[in-house]
């Protein structure tokens, strides 16, 4: 098992090193400096502030500097927030877009969840088109367009939630949670219904059955590990959507997360704070996928042993 | 059951599986409507230059943002410009992203995984692996940066959505080739001393393309929905083309005011993915697809 | 005193198509500590008749139409769900087909053990264990105390049946429904498990029905017969009724296909055609694994117009050498000399040449036959292929195959799936007549069919083979089918040669120990 975790976490590097040696060169390489658009630069001021920044060596040599502080954590000075580092202004924001991405996670496997295993029970019912029909809509109807209607219906006509912030009112966290689980809900519905479908078609369950199980233990005990095995597997990509989806969310709300603060960099041409926040968040999303596929491979047996051998 | 004894008789006509498939998908009530709305706005797209009410940058200041009406059936924005024919030119984008930037991945894919199924061996643990690392990386931030770095473009869009989404088509392609080879009739087809070329077009790729089809059904409206979102951040498609991603952004800025500039877009854009979604399960189902990979 | 009387069964199933009446009127009774085996092919009802006793088959599609089924003094049929669960796995057990797909495989097998006592019996969590072990051990599993806390794919097939055996008796049942309980496994571990199965049923002393295709695996250890066909009973009795005066065509055709007696050895018998020299061909070489020896320095030859037989149990590498032989799979090392040329050293034209003069007919009909393609596609491919018949003529030389092998020439158009498998299994034998080969393998061609269509085809591969002067390699797991068309049989076992001869002498004076074991594995073979 520890050889699988670690062989992957060498497999996550040459990864995670791609991912900066690209994002790199492909922010330096861009038309235009991050200081040509301020109009009136003293040209003095402008090559001391590149002498800053390490603007005037060679770009491999930015490169091989910019690993080297990389290496002792350390993301680099913003452009423009002058004065702040990006490891500043990530640890400022990472800790709104954890809580709500944990908050939607949670909204995700718990209503998906249950919604896709009672579907199962009843296939072909009102009991599984109901809430399939909700999960079609929850995946056709994107996060940019459910937040505003939301805030629509239930912020500006119902006046029940508020209609931004975060922490601020109470209340205030339930619409962005819900905003940015539900598509996530309805993808975890459908995986889950289709696995369980799957599952109790096996002739394992008829087996649990001829022992003489209740129902109930038969779906607890015998279908619900293997028919929800999809969904772990899935927690990885989904992991990478949430993160993605809470640019757009943060946005919406004007919660102050990282997500709102990588948009207005990339607007502002921040280029270390884009930098430095891609390198984080990729290094997030690859090391989230590692540990779901761990979790998938110790949850079943068959590869759990393997390793063991292995 | 009896077997046969020759008999003479009139030959009966069989049903190839394409033939059944299409008798279920009749029968399927929501992928029909799915088609019928998708091709019914894909002709509306492609006829959009003829049929729009008004000229695409026909502003009028003066009237400014207005409810619906008999003279703009869907209102108009906040520079009086009708919002039906904004839909209507947003809606020829959108679905251009949806189809282009799917043709590119369908084509990229489907190679890419046939030859590496086919092949086999070396090869195929080297252009896999690559796909594994690929899959890795966080594309959504990717493209985020490509468009800031690269400026809004849109051919620069297709690209790189495309390039996104060939990776699942690639592992689809590479499975069902690595499960067709093994059957019998694969086998069956080399005995008989026919060339690969043919085996790979008589007996794989006629077997392999439901899958296919079906994913390249479902992934149209992810592509749609991507373009949508890198619009409504800005970073997508930028004025004065407009596609229903930047719409609803608009729409979203202003909608405790004129919310009807939000619903209309916000409507076609999740109508089009329902009848996307609703006809890929069905083909799903009528195809007799399973284990889907979302 | 019967233990289940089953009175007037009826069971119907309601599809798009219409309803099927898959159980029509049924009735057979079980005596207690007696085996009451129920026969019949795919089709037949015998499962869905059982299944519907217990409560175990989806409802909807099917559903009772009438009957009563007494066991204990109370109708099955007519107990409420709860009533019914509670009868289920403590007086009536199960045993199912197929033991790779049976048990869970995300529990260890302890867990699925003990889970009948833990819900029938309220039994502490620890005297559970202590019987499910003691119970292991009874069934033959060694140093049971470990291995009850493996997970299921840490075992063999015949293991996995042992457990599952275990699990149905661990409650003490009065009866105990076997379906096909050793159909997907070898013919040793078959045999064992029949010994078991005979030996436990006696010790605890249950009622046994036991559902098979074969009337030849319950030779040995039945009570009462009955056969079904189409949903009918259209015979019962005791064994020796059955075997010895079956009044019933259907039984007597079943009985008649159980593959008997041996050929006449061909009179014709040329020079080798086939010479094979320390065949090897092994999978999965890597620098650091240890390959996959599937055939292991082979060396035998094959006479001008002979049905060589190549018997193994599963492993035994006797499919490989069939697809080695026709470059199918890649050869390690060894020759393979074909009427004076070394296949294994071919390419291009040549091997082209060559696969026209070497065909191969597949064990598995379903997959055999390319799912998009027609008959007429299937079977003119290789007559235009090879030039056997030109564009214009090509429909002649199909309509000629399907009469050779039995197919009405009005399903010319149709596709594979609207065939049954013995049909389709025809159009297998038409495509690799097709080139006009001189050498035929054929891969456990009978396999998967049922067993009166297994008796039609072997006698269809007889008939051709001396119509079109075939030479044949004939692969199989059943000894009898084997004894039944080969004129001479060599014995696998783990890639090697155990033993070969003439198919009489082998079956007459087995040499070594491993093939006297397969022989006395035959079920039934004191039918033979």
């Amino acid at each position: 098992m520890w050889k699988f975790v670690a062989s992957r976490l060498l497999q996550a590097v040459p990864v995670i090193l791609a991912v900066i040696t690209v994002t790199f060169f492909l922010v330096r390489v861009a038309p235009g400096g991050p200081f040509d658009s301020e109009k009136a630069v003293i040209p003095e001021v402008k090559a001391a502030l590149e002498a800053q920044y390490r603007l005037d060596q060679p770009l491999f040599q930015q490169y091989v500097a910019y690993l080297g502080d990389l290496a002792q954590g350390e993301l680099g000075p913003s452009f423009k927030y002058p004065g702040r580092s990006v490891n500043e202004l990530i640890a400022a924001g990472l800790p709104a877009t954890a809580e709500l991405g944990l908050y939607a996670l949670l909204v995700a496997i718990c209503i998906g969840g249950v919604a896709g295993v009672i579907a199962s029970l009843k296939p072909n019912t009102a009991q599984d088109y109901i809430p399939m029909s909700l999960a079609m809509i929850g995946i056709c109807m994107p996060t940019f367009l459910l937040g505003p209607l939301l805030v629509l219906v239930f912020g500006i006509h119902l006046e029940w939630l508020p209609v931004s912030g975060w922490g601020d009112m109470p209340g205030d966290k339930l619409l962005p949670s819900l905003t940015l689980g539900a598509a996530y809900a309805a993808y975890v519905a459908r995986l889950s219904r289709a696995g369980m479908l799957e599952v109790l078609s096996q002739d394992y369950i008829r087996t649990a059955r001829a022992k003489g199980l209740p129902e109930w233990q038969v779906i607890t005990r015998h279908a619900l590990r293997g028919g929800l095995m999809p969904v772990v597997a899935f927690l990885g990509p989904a992991f990478a959507g949430l993160l993605a989806g809470s640019f757009v969310v943060e946005t919406i709300f004007q919660i102050p997360g990282l997500g709102r603060f990588y948009v207005q960099a990339a607007f502002n041409r921040d280029y270390t704070m884009i930098l430095g926040t891609t390198v984080f968040l990729s290094t997030l999303i690859v090391l989230f996928n590692l540990a779901s596929d761990v979790l998938a491979a110790w949850l079943n047996p068959r590869l759990r042993s393997q390793f063991g051998e292995a | 059951m009896n077997e046969p004894i020759l008999e003479a008789g009139a030959v009966e006509q069989g049903t190839s599986l394409w033939k059944d498939a299409w008798i279920r998908l009749r029968r399927n009530r929501l992928a029909v409507f799915g088609l019928v709305v998708l091709v019914s706005f894909v002709i509306l797209a492609l006829l959009t230059p003829w049929i729009a009410p008004y000229a695409y940058d026909d502003q009028n200041l003066d009237l400014g943002a207005t409810p619906p009406s008999a003279a703009h059936w869907l209102g108009t924005d906040i520079f009086g410009r009708d919002l039906l024919t904004q839909i209507l030119y947003g809606g020829r984008i959108s679905l251009a992203v949806g189809f282009v930037a799917t043709a590119v991945a369908l084509l990229i894919g489907v190679t890419w995984g046939a030859v590496a199924g086919y092949v086999g061996g070396r090869v195929d643990a080297v252009m896999m692996r690559l796909v594994d690392i690929l899959y890795a990386l966080p594309f959504m931030i990717f493209i985020v940066l490509l468009m800031v770095v690269f400026g809004r473009n849109l051919l620069l869009l297709f690209l790189a959505i495309g390039a996104v989404e060939w990776l699942t088509m690639a592992r689809i392609m590479r499975g069902q080739v690595q499960t067709l080879r093994q059957q019998e009739f694969v086998e069956a087809a080399v005995s008989l001393g026919l060339s690969p070329a043919t085996i790979i077009w008589r007996h794989l790729v006629p077997n392999a393309l439901g899958p296919i089809i079906v994913y390249t059904t479902l992934t149209i409206p992810s592509v749609m929905l991507l373009e949508a979102f890198l619009s409504f951040l800005g970073l997508g498609v930028q004025p004065p083309q407009t596609s229903w991603g930047l719409l609803i952004s608009y729409g979203a800025e202003t909608m405790e005011e004129y919310p009807w500039l939000l619903i209309f877009p916000g409507a076609a854009l999740t109508l089009t993915l329902f009848a996307l979604n609703f006809l890929g399960d069905g083909l799903r189902d009528a195809l007799d697809v399973r284990g889907s990979t979302d | 005193m019967a233990l289940l009387s089953v009175n007037g069964l009826k069971v119907d199933f309601t599809t798009r198509n219409g309803v099927t009446h898959a159980v029509d009127d049924v009735s057979f009774s079980v005596d207690k500590g007696e085996i009451t085996a129920i026969i019949g092919e795919s089709g037949s009802g015998k499962s869905v008749a059982c299944y519907s006793l217990l409560g175990l088959l989806p409802m909807p599609p099917a559903s009772i139409e009438g009957g009563t089924a007494e066991f204990e003094g109370r109708d099955l049929l007519r107990m409420s769900v709860a009533e019914l669960r509670a009868v289920r796995g403590r007086d009536i057990a199960m045993v199912f087909q197929d033991p790779m797909t049976c048990l869970n495989p995300y529990m260890t097998v302890g867990d699925q053990l003990v889970e009948p006592l833990l819900c029938h019996r309220r039994m502490p969590r620890e005297e559970a264990r202590e019987r499910a072990i003691a119970l292991l051990e009874e069934v033959g599993l060694r140093d049971p105390g470990t291995t009850i806390d493996q997970y299921p794919h840490q075992f063999s097939g015949g293991m996995r049946q042992r457990v599952m055996i275990a699990m149905a008796l661990i409650n003490e049942p009065k009866l105990l429904i076997a379906d096909e309980p050793t159909t997907a496994l070898d013919v040793t571990i078959q045999a064992q498990i029949l010994r078991l199965l005979a030996d436990l049923q006696k010790r605890h002393d249950v009622g046994v029905i036991f559902i098979s295709h074969d009337l030849a695996v319950v030779a040995d250890i039945a009570d009462h017969i009955v056969v079904m066909e189409k949903g009918r009973v259209v015979e019962r009795g005791d064994r020796r009724a059955i075997f010895e005066n079956a009044e019933h065509p259907y039984t007597r055709k079943l009985l008649a296909a159980i593959p008997g007696g041996s050929k006449v050895p061909a009179e014709s018998v040329g020079e080798d055609l086939v010479r094979v020299d320390h065949l090897c061909t092994w999978f999965g070489q890597g620098k650091h694994r240890e390959p996959v020896k599937a055939v292991d320095d082979v060396s035998f030859t094959i006479r001008r117009g002979e049905i060589l037989g190549l018997v193994g149990e599963s492993g035994s590498g006797k499919s490989t050498i069939g697809r080695s032989l026709l470059r199918l799979v890649p050869v390690t090392s060894g020759e393979v000399n074909f009427d004076g040329v070394d296949v294994t050293a071919l390419e291009g034209k040549a091997l082209k040449q060559m696969r026209r003069r070497m065909q191969m007919i597949f064990q598995d009909p379903y997959a055999s036959l390319n799912p998009r393609m027609t008959v007429f596609d299937t079977l003119a491919e290789p007559l235009l292929l090879h030039g056997i018949e030109s564009r214009k003529s090509v429909e002649q030389g199909v309509l000629k195959l399907m009469d050779d092998v039995g197919l009405a020439r009005a399903f010319i158009r149709k596709y594979p799936h609207e065939f049954s498998g013995g049909q389709r299994q025809r159009i297998a034998i038409g495509r690799a007549l097709a080139t006009r080969p001189e050498f035929v393998v054929a891969d456990e061609p009978v396999s998967a069919l049922d067993v009166t269509i297994q008796a039609q085809i072997l006698e269809l591969m007889l008939a051709l083979g001396k119509e079109y002067g075939l030479t044949m390699l004939f692969v199989s797991h059943d000894l009898a089918v084997v004894r039944h068309i080969a004129d001479r049989i060599i014995v696998l076992y783990k890639g090697r040669i155990v033993e070969q001869g003439p198919a009489e002498q082998l079956f007459e004076q087995p040499a070594e120990a491993y093939t006297r074991q397969l022989l006395e594995s035959i079920p039934g073979r004191q039918l033979l």
